[in-house]
């Protein structure tokens, strides 16, 4: 019997990503939210999304409103500029930041409250103008920070130690963002780590606006079994429309081939992959997305995956045709014109 | 300044008034009038006479009345005036009134479909058959009303002897050249001249005589329009704004000259974004956004907005965040008067937000002064990182002004404390081995340094947040960490004062009474000053382009007797201000503030004082 050779645990080099970056140094301050927050998993899919894309945080900035949902950009990509808003107002920040800078990738974090009560208005505008950012809604259908209110979200008829029950019916945000014509609408849960992985990953690549509606069960005060943004409920009832892989414009497709799969090539040249469960889910099709999404409403269901996808569609910053350079580094010779252009206008007068 | 009216050559009719009356145009909104008008103050304008417009016009889009008063002044005098010798009646819902407001010894021309209540014997009346020149002139249906209106045109040009020449030119300038519309309209103002060549007997006073000595080197133009022209020639780059009366013009001329003036010489791409958002409260995050992103970021609106724009203006001024906000003021709360003008939200501007705060204020006088805010204003947002108001409103805003030229902007732009990658690099050997912080001040007058997102350095970022932070941007709620930074936050504003513009101060010798005013008030303080030298009353006069005041200010007040601050809102709002900061001499302030959606007059000002 020969001595099979053995191994010294040698130190293992650290994993390092594209940019020769580990992990950690996506981390951002330690989060203040409860243990077991749902918002924290969303962070850490963030985190891992952005450290295995090799994002250059540099180049990446952070929005949020107000609320729960908004502190967590403090809580990953310690190197990227931040801006935590005001409640509701995120969209409209993150849109003069963009613009001002087109070589900027946004990541906007709002929640239920932040994004379809008070902030319902400029959400929809953002969607409407396309502008070049990933909108994740961390959905509880709970107000947090104000100790529990229901948010328009919360289910009809739901039940909460404070507010009582709640006769509305809630606001869908990816049938909203269809409304307002988004390019990019999913749904995913905070407990299903990999198909959110590979939504984020989606979302950073498309050239438009992505709405991201992550349920995201509030521990403390809407955890309750009935509830549809609960863990329970969402571990039980989750529906994935297919089965998600996003393939970054770095590395070839080597997915095996199946009848019942559809590729989704973006616009960087990174490719979405579904593997269909309902092999009529065509994502392109709006009117299919709209049934889709009300049907899982009137069921109660939590349906997840990427509902629509328009990747070519021009962007906000498109639209506005400015220079390459962005605005925040144009310098007096670009922007002010010439003394004699001055007489000229005067004369016009 | 020497002033030449060359002498009347016509036929004489005994003391005839040259260059030196009103003439009020009433018409109905939207009936085209205000070509017709503009078509009168430019000629009259080019002719070399001091005039001034002013338009009180509804809140309307088509049918309710209308009044155009312009202004002669061979003196130079350009502020708004009470008293009506020429009216121009082409509104029959207000003729009767009209009519009546003529001072003895005026004249009445009028549409002659429209009844003359009470025949004075005190004014002379002129009829103009509008309706069968227009109907002669075979026009279609459409075209007709708008064209009615050069009938006043041509029979004031035979009246008052305005040079032809020079209202041709008008049209052709206001129709930027195209034929048709430029003939259509000459064809009626000759016509009504012909008609009253032939009808009319000349034996009235009032008559315009070519001058010089006034209008060379100036200009003809709106504050909005200027204002833009400003924000263009200041390197704007981003501007959102949310439509509002009187201030929906700056927005839109922006667009107009920068599609013109700022693409880039190659590309043709646009050096600037202008963004025409969902609400005020969008707009000022758009700006405020871009302005933190680094971009010169503006918007512009009227009260109502400001009221919108408060969480995200306190906002700027707690996290620090350059901005440009113009208030083309209106008067009132809510709807109020939106198509008057007042100087009603000075305390709102200065102290928007919650919470401790106190916002530079910049106030132009004129249009030549609204170029000029346009461009200091973005310096002051940049070198202080914080929101700057400019207070316009809608008299200097949407009326047309003799103004001086534009002087082109000889200083270099002011981005502030800015610190690129390599600046961040160094940052610790040239502050004493200091780290920076983003809300830490090293240089002493409250200042810190920004990076701007996309700075390539591993240190460069930070979390912008409402809440309480640290000098190094970090969340604190900690008493200490608070304190210290509103404290800073006022050592910030105490620099402020050192670079916002300074006062301009006319002092007269032997004067015991001084002046403190602001903004559009300037012509009518003028006028009120030389009416009570005609009484005896020597005055000097300051005039405030910027809160917070200066020591300039100060010295002022403790020179004279009584300090009467004059202001166009009925709370005194400058006054409340001055009281606070000078309040060991409040007692020589007095308020005159008065608010009735008008332009102050120098008369009433005059009353005010002399009284």
């Amino acid at each position: 019997m020969t001595a099979t050779p053995s191994r010294t645990p040698a130190a293992r080099a650290p994993k390092l990503n594209l940019i020769g970056l580990e992990k950690t140094a996506y981390k951002g301050a330690d989060s203040t939210l409860c243990n077991g927050c749902g918002h924290d998993s969303i962070s850490s899919r963030i985190i891992n999304a952005a450290w295995e894309m090799g994002l250059k945080q540099e180049k990446v900035v952070k929005f949020s409103g107000i609320g729960c949902s908004s502190k967590t950009p403090a809580y990953f990509l310690g190197m990227s500029h931040g801006f935590n808003s005001l409640h509701g107002r995120m969209p409209s920040v993150a849109t003069g930041a963009l613009v001002a800078n087109r070589t900027l990738i946004g990541i906007g974090v709002s929640g239920d409250g932040d994004t379809a009560s008070i902030g319902i208005g400029q959400f929809k505008h953002m969607v409407r103008r396309n502008v070049p950012m990933v909108y994740i809604v961390e959905n509880n259908g709970v107000y947090g920070l104000t100790k529990g209110q229901f948010s328009a979200t919360a289910d009809q008829g739901q039940k909460l130690k404070y507010a009582g029950t709640n006769p509305y019916m809630p606001l869908d945000i990816c049938l909203e963002a269809l409304a307002a014509n988004a390019t990019f609408v999913a749904r995913s849960f905070a407990g299903d780590a990999k198909q959110l992985e590979a939504l984020l990953k989606a979302a950073i690549a498309h050239k438009g606006l992505a709405v991201l509606d992550v349920i995201s069960p509030c521990v403390t005060f809407n955890n309750h079994d009935e509830s549809t943004k609960s863990y329970a409920f969402g571990k039980e009832n989750e529906t994935p429309l297919h089965d998600l892989s996003f393939v970054p414009s770095f590395e070839q497709i080597e997915i095996d081939e199946y009848d019942d799969e559809t590729e989704v090539q973006l616009h960087d040249g990174s490719w979405l992959v579904l593997k269909k469960l309902d092999e009529h889910y065509d994502p392109t099709d709006k009117h299919l997305a709209y049934r889709t999404l009300e049907d899982a409403r009137k069921q109660q269901k939590l349906l997840t995956g990427i509902f629509y996808i328009e990747p070519e569609t021009p962007n906000f910053l498109d639209i506005l045709q400015m220079t390459d350079t962005p605005l925040a580094h144009l310098g007096e010779a670009q922007t002010r014109p010439s003394r004699a252009a001055l007489e000229k206008l005067m004369a016009e007068l | 300044m020497s002033v030449i009216v060359q002498e009347p050559q016509t036929e004489q009719v005994e003391q005839l008034i040259v260059n030196d009356f009103n003439i009020n145009v009433a018409t109905a909104n939207g009936s085209g009038s205000q070509t017709s008008n503009n078509m009168l103050i430019r000629s009259l304008y080019k002719m070399g006479i001091p005039v001034t417009g002013k338009n009180l016009f509804p809140s309307n889009i088509q049918g309710l009345p209308t009044w155009y008063n312009i202004r002669l002044s061979k003196e130079g005098y350009l502020a708004r005036r009470e008293r009506v010798e020429i009216m121009i009646c082409m509104n029959g819902a207000t003729v009767a009134e009209d009519m009546e407001s003529v001072v003895p010894g005026g004249i009445i021309l009028y549409d002659d479909t429209l009844p003359i209540a009470n025949h004075r014997k005190d004014v002379k009346y002129y009829p103009m058959p509008v309706r069968e020149l227009v109907k002669a002139a075979n026009l279609p249906y459409n075209l007709q009303r708008y064209i009615a209106n050069m009938v006043y045109v041509g029979v004031a040009a035979y009246l008052l002897e305005i040079e032809m020449d020079e209202i041709k030119d008008a049209l052709a300038w206001n129709f930027g050249g195209k034929t048709k519309p430029i003939e259509l309209n000459w064809s009626m103002v000759t016509a009504a001249y012909e008609w009253a060549k032939t009808n009319l007997t000349n034996d009235q006073p009032y008559r315009v005589r070519r001058m010089t000595g006034f209008n060379e080197d100036t200009l003809l133009v709106d504050g909005n329009t200027a204002s833009a022209m400003g924000a263009i020639f200041a390197g704007f780059t981003f501007a959102a704004w949310y439509p509002i009366t009187p201030s929906t013009s700056i927005a839109e001329a922006l667009a107009d000259y920068a599609a013109k003036l700022r693409r880039d010489p190659e590309t043709q791409k646009a050096t600037y974004a202008i963004v025409q958002a969902e609400d005020e409260l969008a707009a000022i995050g758009m700006v405020m956004g871009a302005g933190w992103a680094g971009a010169r970021a503006m918007t512009a609106t009227s009260g109502p907005g400001i009221s919108l724009m408060a969480e995200f203006v306190g906002y700027g001024y707690f996290a620090e965040i350059p901005a440009v906000i113009w208030d083309v003021q209106r008067m009132g709360p809510s709807t109020g008067l939106p198509t008057r003008t007042s100087q009603g939200d000075l305390l709102a501007a200065h102290t928007l937000g919650h919470g401790d705060g106190r916002h530079p204020v910049l106030i132009p006088a004129d249009p030549a002064e609204c170029f000029e805010m346009a461009g200091t204003a973005f310096d002051l947002a940049e070198r202080l990182q914080t929101p700057v108001f400019v207070l316009s409103d809608l008299d200097i805003g949407m009326n047309i002004w003799i103004t001086r030229k534009f002087e082109y902007p000889e200083k270099p732009l002011d981005r502030g404390k800015v610190l690129s990658a390599e600046e961040l690099a160094k940052f610790k050997d040239e502050h004493n081995g200091q780290r920076w912080g983003r809300y830490l001040d090293v240089d002493g007058d409250g200042i810190p340094y920004r990076t701007l997102p996309g700075t390539e350095h591993p240190a460069a970022a930070y979390f912008t947040r409402g809440t309480g932070h640290t000098e190094y941007a970090t969340y604190s709620e900690r008493p200490r960490d608070w304190e210290n930074n509103m404290l800073r936050l006022l050592r910030k504003f105490e620099t402020a004062r050192k670079l916002v513009p300074a006062p301009v101060i006319d002092e007269a010798p032997g004067a015991r009474i001084g002046i403190i005013s602001m903004g559009s008030n300037h012509p009518a303080v003028i006028e009120a000053r030389a009416r009570l030298r005609e009484q005896g009353i020597e005055s000097s006069y300051l005039r405030v382009r910027a809160l917070p005041i200066n020591e300039d200010v100060r010295a002022f007040v403790e020179k004279y007797d009584t300090v009467y601050v004059v202001e166009n809102n009925r709370d005194g709002q400058l006054y409340e201000i001055l009281l606070v900061d000078l309040h060991e001499m409040g007692y020589k302030l007095v308020s005159v503030a008065k608010c009735d959606g008008l332009p102050l007059s120098a008369r009433w000002i005059t009353e005010q004082i002399a009284k």
